[in-house]
C-alpha cells in the first residue's frame, strides 16, 4: 500500500518535471514567435512588459484568465467545453514517450511510435468537435477543412514513420535514437532526407500552422474552428496548438536528428571536448532550432489555396514516401554503411 | 526537357529556400520601429491637428465672429453665436467645434481673415467622457494661449508658401 502510494507520487513528480518546462516553453514560444516574426518584418516585437518584453506571455495569460468565457446559446455546451480539453490533453500526453536524454523518458513503451501516432491523431477531433459544437458556419467550415487536411497529411506522416521504423528496426523511441549514434552524418536526416522533409511539412500541416492554416484562415473564415471561443477555452486551443508544435519539433529531433546525441560525436578532438555536455542540452537545442524553423516558415510563406494543399498532400508527399519505402528497403537489404549495417 | 528540370527544381524546394533566405536576411536588418511615447516621427508645420483660437499680443481675442469658418466648414462642425460686447465690438458668445464631426481639412484656418482659428500640430489627445469632443471657446482659447509660440513659429515657417 505504502509502496504503491510512493510509486504514484514519483510518477506525479515525473509528470510535473516534464509538464512545467513544456508549458513554460509554450508560453515563451508565443513570445518568441512574435519576436522572430517582428524581426523578420523589420519591427522589434513586444518589448514593453518587463525586461525586453519577457513579461508579455504572463500578461497575455492573465488577460485570458480574467476574460469572460462565452458559451453560445445555440451551441452544444458539453461538447463545446470538451473540445478545448481534447485539444490540450493529447498534446501534453504525447510527451510521455519522448526521450529527453539517455534513459530520461517517462514511459519507455516498446511501441512508442504507435502511441505517439495514436495520441497526436486525437487532436483533430478537438477541431471537429469544436467546429460542430459551436453551431456556427465559419467554425463548421474550419472544422471541415481541418478534417480533410489532417486526414490527408496523416497518411504521409504515417508512411514517413514507417520508413523510420524500417531504418531503426524498432518502435521504441530510445532505440531509434540509439540506432543513429555515431555523429552528425549518421543521423537519419541524411539517408531519409526526403522523408525528413515530408515529415516536417506534414508536421506543419498537422499543427495547422502557416502555410497550412486553412482551419483558421483569418482572411477567409475569420478564425475557423475557434471563432466562438473566448477566455480560457480559447487559451486551451492556443496552448494545445503550441504544445503540438513543440512536440512535432521534439519528434523530428528524435526521428531524424539523433535526439539527445551530440552532433560532434566521432569528430576526433571536438567530440571528446564536448562529451561532458548532457544529452538533454543537445535535445533542447535541436528542438529549439526546429521551433525557429516553424516561426521562420510562418514569417515567409503565404497561405496555400485549399486545392493546392490537397494536391501537395495526395499527389506529391504520399508518392514520395511510398517510393522511399522501397529505396530504404533496398538500402537495408544491401546493408549500405554507415546507416544500415 | 526544361519542364522536367523545372519539376526537379521544385522538388528541391529551391524557390521556398530563396524566400526563407530573404526573410532570414531581414531578421538581422535594421529595425524601423519608432518607440512611440519616447520617440515620434517628425511633424510638418502644416500638420492639421487639434484646433486653437489665438489672441493678439495685447491679450485681445482675434475672432471677430465673421462666421466664415462656420460657413466654409464642410462637415458643419463649427457652431458660432455672436453678440456685441460691452465696448460694442462684435464678438462670439459661443464658439464650438465638434471634433467628432471635424474632418481636419483646414478650411476654417484658410478662411479666417484674422488668423484666429488655427489647427495646431498637436496630434496626441483623447477624450475620456462623452461631450468632451465638443470644444468650447474657453478650451480653444486656452490651447491657443498655451501653444501660441509654437503656432506663431509654424505660421512663420509656412508663410513663404502661402
Amino acid at each position: 500500500m505504502m509502496t504503491d502510494l510512493f510509486t504514484l507520487l514519483i510518477i506525479i513528480a515525473k509528470i510535473l518535471v516534464i509538464l512545467v518546462p513544456v508549458l513554460l516553453s509554450v508560453a515563451y514560444l508565443t513570445y518568441a514567435e512574435r519576436k522572430v516574426i517582428g524581426y523578420m518584418q523589420a519591427r522589434v516585437g513586444p518589448n514593453r512588459v518587463g525586461f525586453l518584453g519577457l513579461g508579455q506571455p504572463i500578461a497575455d495569460a492573465l488577460k485570458l484568465l480574467f476574460k469572460e468565457m462565452i458559451i453560445p446559446s445555440a451551441s452544444n455546451p458539453v461538447l463545446f467545453l470538451f473540445a478545448p480539453i481534447l485539444a490540450i490533453a493529447p498534446a501534453l500526453a504525447a510527451w510521455a514517450v519522448i526521450p529527453f536524454a539517455d534513459g530520461w523518458v517517462l514511459a519507455n513503451v516498446n511501441a512508442g511510435v504507435l502511441y505517439l501516432l495514436a495520441i497526436t491523431s486525437l487532436g483533430v477531433y478537438s477541431i471537429l468537435i469544436s467546429g460542430w459544437a459551436s453551431n456556427s458556419k465559419y467554425a463548421f467550415f474550419g472544422a471541415m477543412r481541418s478534417a480533410a487536411q489532417v486526414l490527408s497529411y496523416e497518411i504521409a506522416m504515417g508512411f514517413a514513420i514507417v520508413v523510420v521504423l524500417m531504418a531503426a528496426d524498432s518502435a521504441n523511441l530510445m532505440e531509434i535514437v540509439q540506432h543513429q549514434s555515431g555523429g552528425f552524418w549518421h543521423w537519419y536526416w541524411l539517408p531519409l532526407l526526403p522523408i525528413f522533409v515530408v515529415y516536417f511539412i506534414s508536421g506543419v500541416a498537422e499543427t495547422n500552422r502557416h502555410p497550412f492554416d486553412m482551419a483558421e484562415g483569418e482572411s477567409e473564415i475569420v478564425a475557423g474552428f475557434h471563432v466562438e471561443y473566448s477566455g480560457m477555452a480559447f487559451a486551451c486551443f492556443f496552448l494545445g496548438e503550441y504544445a503540438n508544435i513543440i512536440l512535432i519539433c521534439a519528434v523530428v529531433t528524435t526521428f531524424f536528428f539523433g535526439g539527445w546525441l551530440s552532433p560532434f560525436q566521432g569528430i576526433p578532438l571536438l567530440g571528446n571536448l564536448l562529451a561532458f555536455v548532457p544529452g538533454v542540452i543537445w535535445f533542447v537545442l535541436k528542438t529549439w532550432f526546429f521551433m525557429f524553423v516553424f516561426l521562420w516558415i510562418r514569417a515567409t510563406f503565404p497561405r496555400y489555396r485549399y486545392d493546392q494543399i490537397m494536391r501537395l498532400g495526395w499527389k506529391i508527399l504520399i508518392p514520395i514516401t511510398i517510393l522511399w519505402i522501397v529505396v530504404v528497403g533496398l538500402a537495408i537489404e544491401m546493408r549500405i554503411p554507415p546507416w544500415f549495417t | 526537357m526544361s519542364q522536367f528540370l523545372e519539376k526537379i527544381k521544385s522538388f528541391t524546394l529551391w524557390e521556398l529556400l530563396v524566400g526563407m533566405k530573404l526573410t532570414g536576411r531581414y531578421l538581422f536588418s535594421k529595425k524601423v520601429t519608432i518607440q512611440f511615447p519616447e520617440e515620434s516621427t517628425p511633424t510638418s508645420p502644416r500638420f492639421r491637428g487639434l484646433h486653437a483660437l489665438r489672441r493678439y499680443p495685447n491679450g485681445e481675442e482675434r475672432c471677430i465672429a465673421c462666421k466664415l469658418c462656420e460657413a466654409v466648414c464642410p462637415a458643419l462642425a463649427i457652431t458660432i453665436e455672436a453678440a456685441p460686447r460691452a465696448d460694442n465690438s462684435r464678438r462670439t458668445t459661443v464658439y464650438e467645434i465638434d471634433l467628432f464631426k471635424c474632418i481636419y481639412c483646414g478650411f476654417c484656418e484658410e478662411s479666417c481673415p484674422v488668423d484666429s482659428i488655427v489647427e495646431t500640430t498637436l496630434k496626441n489627445y483623447h477624450f475620456t467622457q462623452r461631450g468632451q469632443n465638443i470644444m468650447n471657446k474657453q478650451e480653444l482659447l486656452a490651447i491657443g494661449d498655451e501653444f501660441e509660440q509654437d503656432i506663431a513659429r509654424d505660421k512663420a515657417d509656412d508663410a513663404a508658401f502661402r
